[in-house]
């Protein structure tokens, strides 16, 4: 505990109800959600502390998520801190407001129990649509494990809520992997973790030549979401870019601070490497999936093999250039996703990274797998398979003529 | 004399030939309603030796969403609340067929509620069967549209607040031609409104009060499965045509049961072909 400058305490739980502590320690003033597996534990755990008077937060249980999110929006414009969590096709039925929650820059937090898309309908984990999310504007963390999910959306009620950003974060967990699974989690000391949240101020904005306060106030009344055609829209978009242009820095700085104050530490806040400075061989991935893959880096490292991990925590905004910079010179590069992505060279991960090291002579040869579709599990056999044909690649210096390959499926 | 003993194999439950064997056992809960309701619909099948061949079984997301997998007829599992809409589909594109709508309260009246009574105002040819136990049961037992007041579910443990959908009044109100409600104990009354709205055209709802012993009923300390169903016949009253805003609901006193709308109007489809055949001789 020594590293550990605020007081912490250990509790035994699931990544939902990580998420649900975080939330009730973030002082949410207004939560709307609607349920389904495999969030449902969220909101269940977060109407217990409603009950019990833990928390001062308005609980609306909504009829959809599509309501779930527009009572969010509609309380984060009128100047509450919101929270609400989903899955699968409840984020998918949200979409319409996925887009506007971020159009309007209302710093919404919502936390995603990844799940597969329908159909063929499946309750289990992949990371096909939070993934599928990543033109919305939100800004988007994944999470490797429940201590990250709890750390993570604390985290993102700071980032989104900064006066440079304002923009709506997404925090995902791995349906049933994190959701379900029993796990040491130290959480914060209600006040420190008041003090590290503190309360949301609202984004001010100038009209007329004066200063008002973005939100729906009879006092400074102003029309949140009005229509915007070929006059202004287009500025509105360039705006939301250099918002999240502004996010980058303020994310790295939530990370420092958290570690000052927890002693725990994503990498840069975006991307966690583990032995790639030397590595002839590194897997890229995100979510669970990297915990895994570490403990499989570890075994073949002491074997002597020249292997590493990169872990993929911020997928928006994309570290295109940091990610380049630890890659550039890696010989090949398997990026491994929980994802499927069909009609297109490869999923969201592998088609962001190749790009990202597009500029750089010579380029890693890079290979993309999809894998852990619908729950199928991710073992530590498929990273070493993963790594043994990188490795080989790197021997042979012959790249496969598709770089994308599915593992684990029945032809 | 010759004594020919039958062992239990030389014995076909009746409504066999309606359910795929192949998915049995099914996933419900022991005293769960959804049996009940779902024998009653192969029954009603069988005493009308319904053609199978027209059936479509469509069912949205939760418990009762389960019900299409069973039937050996044409089924879908649609996506949570998506059920109605998708049998409207169905119809659409082949009149010939009967979609029959099986699903929760949660799955019809809260992400799906718009379907509801826009197929209801239409009057489209379906019969929409729903099972209501009052909370989500397949997520765990939240809170829904038809969760009683102060009534304690897992995102309700306080009492729920909010005032709950009186169905068959959404659906009277919507515009159903034929509306029923029965509770899971009235399988035999149940099975003759089903013979009855798989007759009819038009918009047809049947509620069935149905209950939750692993989930609501346990949290609201009603006992086990049995003890509900007696609860039943105890509270409830059978009021033909009664007014359904009048046929009230109530666990603590009484649940009115009865079929209270059959009426006549042009089903939709039916308009449909009539318009385009009068566009046509233009």
């Amino acid at each position: 505990m020594s590293n550990m400058p605020a007081k912490q305490i250990l509790m035994g739980i699931n990544g939902d109800e990580a998420v649900a502590y975080a939330a009730k320690h973030a002082l949410v003033d207004v939560c709307a959600a609607y349920p389904i597996t495999p969030q449902t534990i969220i909101v269940e755990k977060f109407a217990e502390f409603v009950a019990n008077g833990e928390v001062e937060t308005e609980f609306v249980r909504v009829e959809s998520e599509h309501s779930a999110l527009s009572a969010c929006l509609g309380a984060s414009a009128a100047g509450a801190r919101t929270f609400t969590a989903s899955a699968a096709n409840g984020i998918e039925l949200m979409h319409e407001v996925i887009f506007l929650t971020s159009s309007i820059r209302q710093p919404v937090v919502m936390a995603v129990a990844d799940r597969s898309p329908s159909g063929p309908i499946n309750i289990h984990g992949d990371q096909t649509v939070s993934l599928a999310q990543r033109d919305t504007g939100w800004i988007m963390m994944y999470c490797e494990n429940s201590q990250e999910a709890y750390d993570s959306t604390l985290q993102a009620f700071r980032i989104g809520e900064h006066p440079d950003v304002q923009l709506p974060v997404m925090t995902m967990l791995d349906g049933f992997v994190l959701t379900h699974t029993l796990e040491n989690v130290y959480l914060l000391d209600e006040t420190d973790a008041h003090k590290f949240v503190g309360r949301r101020e609202p984004m001010m904005i100038t009209i007329d030549g004066k200063q008002v306060p973005l939100k729906l106030d009879p006092k400074t009344p102003i029309t949140i979401g009005p229509l915007q055609l070929f006059d202004y829209y287009m500025e509105s978009k360039l705006q939301h870019s250099e918002a999240m242009e502004k996010a980058r820095p303020v994310i790295s700085q939530i990370n420092n601070e958290w570690a000052e104050l927890t002693g725990r530490k994503y990498g840069d806040g975006y991307l966690q490497p583990f032995k790639v400075n030397d590595a002839d061989a590194v897997i890229v991935t995100s979510g669970s999936s990297a915990g895994t893959a570490r403990f499989v880096t570890r075994q073949l490292r002491a074997q002597g093999k020249k292997v590493g991990l990169l872990k993929l925590r911020t997928f928006r905004p994309f570290p295109d250039k940091k990610l380049a910079k630890l890659l550039a010179d890696v010989p090949v590069v398997g990026i491994f996703e929980r994802t499927h992505t069909t009609g297109s060279l490869g999923g969201p991960l592998f088609n962001e990274i190749r790009s990202a090291l597009y500029d750089h002579d010579p380029r890693p040869i890079i290979l993309g797998y999809y894998g852990g579709l619908g729950g199928r599990d991710v073992t530590p056999e498929h990273f070493k398979s993963i790594y043994k044909e990188l490795l080989k690649i790197k021997d042979t210096g012959k790249a496969p003529r598709y770089p994308i390959k599915y593992i684990t499926v029945r032809k | 004399m010759t004594v020919t003993t039958r062992s239990s194999s030389d014995y076909r439950h009746p409504i066999l030939e309606y359910i795929r064997q192949d998915r049995l056992p099914h996933i419900f809960c022991s005293a769960c309603g959804i049996g009940t309701v779902l024998q009653a619909f192969a029954n009603a099948l069988r005493s009308l030796n319904f053609d199978m061949d027209r059936l479509v079984v469509i069912s949205g997301i939760g418990c009762t969403g389960r019900a299409s997998g069973y039937f050996e007829s044409d089924s879908y599992h649609t996506t949570h609340g998506r059920a109605i809409a998708f049998a409207t589909g169905v119809k659409v594109a082949n009149p010939n067929l009967k979609p029959v709508v099986i699903s929760g309260d949660g799955d019809l009246f809260a992400i799906g509620g718009n379907h509801f009574i826009h197929a209801a105002r239409r009057n489209v040819d379906m019969l929409v069967l729903c099972v209501n136990n009052f909370n989500y049961g397949m997520t765990g037992g939240q809170m829904g549209p038809t969760t009683p007041d102060s009534a304690i579910t897992v995102t309700s443990p306080d009492g729920n607040i909010e005032h709950p959908f009186n169905l068959v009044s959404v659906a009277a109100a919507s515009g159903a031609v034929f509306v029923a409600r029965w509770t899971a104990l009235h399988a035999r009354r149940l099975t003759k409104s089903l013979e009855k709205a798989l007759q009819k055209k038009g918009f047809k709802f049947i509620e069935v009060v149905s209950p939750c012993p692993t989930l609501y009923d346990r949290y609201n300390r009603h006992g086990s499965g049995l003890d509900v169903m007696k609860r039943y016949r105890e509270i409830s009253v059978i009021r033909n045509f009664t007014d359904p805003m009048k046929a009230e609901i109530d666990y603590r006193t009484r649940i009115v049961c009865g079929e209270f709308v059959d009426t006549e109007k042009p089903e939709f489809t039916d308009l449909l072909a009539s318009q385009a055949a009068e566009l046509q001789k233009r």
